[in-house]
């Protein structure tokens, strides 16, 4: 392949590639991200390629190994084009009935398209599925379409047309104008506007300047550069170059945490292959301009995702920040002019150029603007990713994107933000989700994880879990991160032991306000935000588990009991031999007692009994009842027998 | 004995760019197994970098290991959404099946556990990987089934 010299060159290119392609040829999207291959999704690949073969249809139908397109609770994903049939949940043992019945004869498998779990009504075309159906898919919505190994299938659904048009029509000045104008907010979780940023850089003394890419993506629950780096790492490297030539840099870095392998492996590729078109390297597009890129693996570390950190660590030392009353953008990798900005950040870019500001800015909120993805997970029916106009209603993504709470179980919060983020209740579904909005509740965007809570959550844990994680990723730099984020720690252990102490929410409190006045970074001011936000919401928990030693909950468990209730217990023996130390008593016909003394609290019992009984019960808070004599525990019809006697 | 040639070959690939100290040890720990205290002293000679510095960040990054390690690795995640869907029961059944804790590796270097804190299947929690594998919507029975598949 010869380097493109010219946009024409490129043009002409992807016009060649479009006449190629037969909208009627049959092909058979497969999603290869991380996600659908945790579920099996690389055998699936395999039996398509072998039924493929079998049938002798290699060369007439397409297989196509795809990035993430987000409906992860319902992997491994196959999508059939022309026709866009999705099948959901796709098994190796489904694919030759695929092959006979849909490739061959156009017949749709019930079993395998989405249905509704409360009407039943199916929809058979991906854009049908009410969870793609409700999202503005601007970014994600390509995933599906384009394998990220092959630089072609980008080129022909319109890539690098924003980096030739951003090089041959525009100047630098005039990107840049065009990214303000956008009024396009950093999408890595501080919201700083893009285009400040880059004409900070651009206008700082001294040279060589830099640009880097933040797949750091630390927080948990979050998933969305993943996907993208994986699916579409093209998207990323073009809003990268374009924003290099606005900003003076003439080299990238791309840094990826190392628990990404694939978003490293698909992202080298992509950078090969754009060298090898021309699209990096010198001269791009006969411009001029050169640019090139080194990824940098990470290598786990949470504080490293933090800018100041993050260059630390690209420079091979200690990825610990920096104080940021020099601005990186004056002063960062090497002590040079240094740009960094998120992955979801940097793929907007393309789109800004090619459709313009005003477009951008006629999507989302007053003062957030364009789509957002987040990773919509935990106790929710429709896990995955969901990228929505700034705006939406946490209601609307939970509920009506997201299916709402699974096992009809009652809603309790949602933690946005990751570790520097809150916790919000029910009473604020309504609230739309943009920068702003959810600040004012003692939350924040952060990076897009969005976690489901249900009735079966406690609060006081989800705060120490939050605590606990930072105090293992705090780097020790600073004092009040250091020794507060231990002292939260501290009594957030004891409060769930059931060893809480008057007076420890206002302690937690105090230390909450001398981390956030006073940490050397972002990690430290913001780590007590979940705590903050869990106190002032569900205080009521906190003072149930200090003053009642109850955990409303049940989920605590120095403050569970396990109980079998003879009224339900069918004595089946079940929940006897799932126990690892032998604490139940009982026999066939004769009601099993838990020996609270022996019991580890494992919870082995309480999901060994068959839902239909539900007699092992968790209590909190109150006594343990005595245990009926064993007179009273033989069930009728039937005579007793303990366990090893025979019949 | 670590071969000092092998050393050189992977400091060598790197031509001299700045800044590669991570990438270099990333590499040695995939190579090794761990970061062995011959290949620190020799990447300090070669580099001219204290080996006190080397070793601040082998210490400071969770990946780097001054230990051997296991044939697998088991990551169990507990990241947020692994969490409130039960990951710490998968973790209680991996510690039960393989008889470490977390953080431990096995008498006999088969298994290595370790917590992570988000491998970014979040919404396929609770989910673990054994070596490149994922293993996602886990129940504790199946912990057993899956690590048996392991030599």
């Amino acid at each position: 392949m010869s380097r493109l010299e010219s946009p024409v060159a490129l043009e002409r290119l992807r016009a060649e590639l479009r006449a190629t392609y037969d909208p009627a040829k049959p092909c058979i999207a497969i999603c290869a991200g991380t996600g659908c291959i945790a579920l099996g999704g690389a055998q699936v690949v395999a039996a398509v390629r072998k039924e493929v073969k079998e049938h002798g249809l290699e060369g007439a139908v397409e297989i196509r190994e795809t990035g993430c397109p987000g409906f992860c609770e319902k992997g491994p994903i196959v999508v059939m084009y022309p026709a866009e049939t999705c099948y959901l949940q796709v098994q190796p043992g489904d694919v030759p009935e695929i092959m006979t019945r849909t490739v061959e004869h156009k017949e749709v498998i019930d079993r395998l398209v989405y249905t509704d779990p409360e009407t039943g009504a199916q929809a058979v075309r991906e854009s049908e599925i009410p969870f793609y159906r409700y999202q503005l898919r601007l970014l994600i919505g390509d995933n599906i379409k384009i394998d990220p190994k092959q630089i072609t299938d980008y080129l022909a659904i319109g890539g690098y047309r924003a980096l030739s048009k951003a090089l041959a029509e525009m100047t630098p000045e005039q990107v840049l104008e065009e990214v303000k104008r956008s009024k396009l907010r950093g999408r890595g979780g501080g919201g700083f506007p893009t285009g400040r940023k880059w004409e900070s850089t651009r206008d700082a003394p001294g040279e060589p300047k830099y640009v880097i890419v933040n797949c750091d993506e630390g927080d948990p629950g979050a998933f969305m550069d993943r996907a993208l780096m994986e699916g579409n790492p093209h998207s990323v490297i073009e809003g990268l170059t374009i924003g290099a030539y606005a900003i003076g840099a003439h080299e990238g870095f791309i840094y990826v945490r190392q628990e990404y392998p694939l978003a490293v492996e698909n992202v080298m590729i992509a950078i090969k292959q754009a060298e090898e078109y021309g699209l990096l390297g010198r001269n791009i597009l006969g411009s001029g301009f050169d640019f090139t890129i080194t990824v940098h693996r990470g290598a786990g570390a949470f504080v490293s995702g933090e800018s100041s950190a993050l260059m630390n660590a690209i420079e091979g030392k200690v990825g610990e920040p920096r104080p940021k009353y020099v601005h990186t953008s004056d002063s960062g990798l090497w002590d040079k002019p240094s740009n960094l900005n998120n992955v979801e950040t940097w793929a907007n870019i393309p789109l800004i150029i090619t459709k313009g500001a005003e477009w951008f800015a006629s999507i989302g909120t007053a003062e957030s603007k364009g789509t957002k993805i987040f990773s919509l997970v935990g106790k929710v029916n429709n896990t995955g990713l969901v990228e929505v106009p700034m705006g939406t209603t946490l209601r609307d993504i939970i509920y009506k994107i997201g299916g709402g709470i699974p096992s009809n179980k009652k809603f309790k919060a949602v933690q946005t933000g990751g570790p520097s983020g809150g916790c919000i209740p029910e009473q604020y579904l309504d609230t739309p989700v943009d920068f702003d909005a959810l600040t004012k509740l003692g939350s924040m965007m952060g990076s897009g994880g969005m976690i489901v809570m249900d009735e079966d959550t406690c609060m006081v844990d989800v705060a120490r879990y939050f605590v606990d994680f930072l105090c293992d990723e705090s780097c020790g730099k600073c004092v009040p991160c250091r020794e507060g984020l231990k002292h939260l720690r501290e009594i957030l252990n004891r409060i769930v032991e059931g060893k809480g102490k008057e007076g420890d929410i206002e302690l937690l409190e105090e230390i909450a306000r001398v981390m956030k006045d006073a940490s050397l970074c972002a990690l430290g001011t913001t780590a007590a935000n979940p705590v903050l936000t869990t106190i002032r919401y569900f205080r009521d928990e906190y003072e149930a588990h200090i003053a009642g030693k109850r955990c409303p909950a049940l989920a605590c468990k120095e403050l569970v009991t396990y109980y079998i209730d003879p009224s339900r217990c069918k004595a089946c023996l079940l929940c006897l031999k799932s126990c690892p130390v032998d604490a139940i008593e009982g026999g066939k016909k004769l009601v099993h007692v838990i020996d609270q003394a022996r019991c580890t609290k494992c919870g082995s019992c309480f999901y060994s009994c068959p839902p239909k009984f539900g007699a092992v019960r968790k209590l909190s808070g109150e006594p343990v009842p005595p245990p009926l004599p064993e007179a009273e525990r033989t069930l009728p019809s039937g005579k007793s027998r303990t366990r090893g006697e025979p019949a | 004995m670590i071969a000092e040639e092998r050393i050189d070959e992977l400091i060598d690939r790197y031509g001299g760019k700045e800044g590669f100290l991570i990438q270099l040890l990333l590499d040695i720990q995939q190579e090794f197994n761990w970061i062995p205290k011959e290949a620190i002293q020799r990447v300090s000679t070669r580099l001219q970098i204290p080996i006190s510095h080397i070793y601040r960040i082998v210490s400071f990054y969770k990946v780097l290991s001054l230990e051997p390690i296991g044939r697998h690795v088991i990551q169990v995640c507990l990241g947020t959404a692994c969490h409130v869907r039960g990951g710490p029961r998968i973790l209680d059944e991996v510690e039960k099946q393989v008889g470490v804790k977390a953080g431990a590796t096995t008498k006999d270097l088969k298994f290595t556990v370790k917590r992570v804190n988000c491998i970014g299947c979040c919404a396929l929690g609770p989910v673990m990987t054994v070596d490149k594998d994922y293993h996602g919507k886990l129940t504790p029975d199946r912990v057993k089934e899956i690590l048996t598949c392991y030599d």
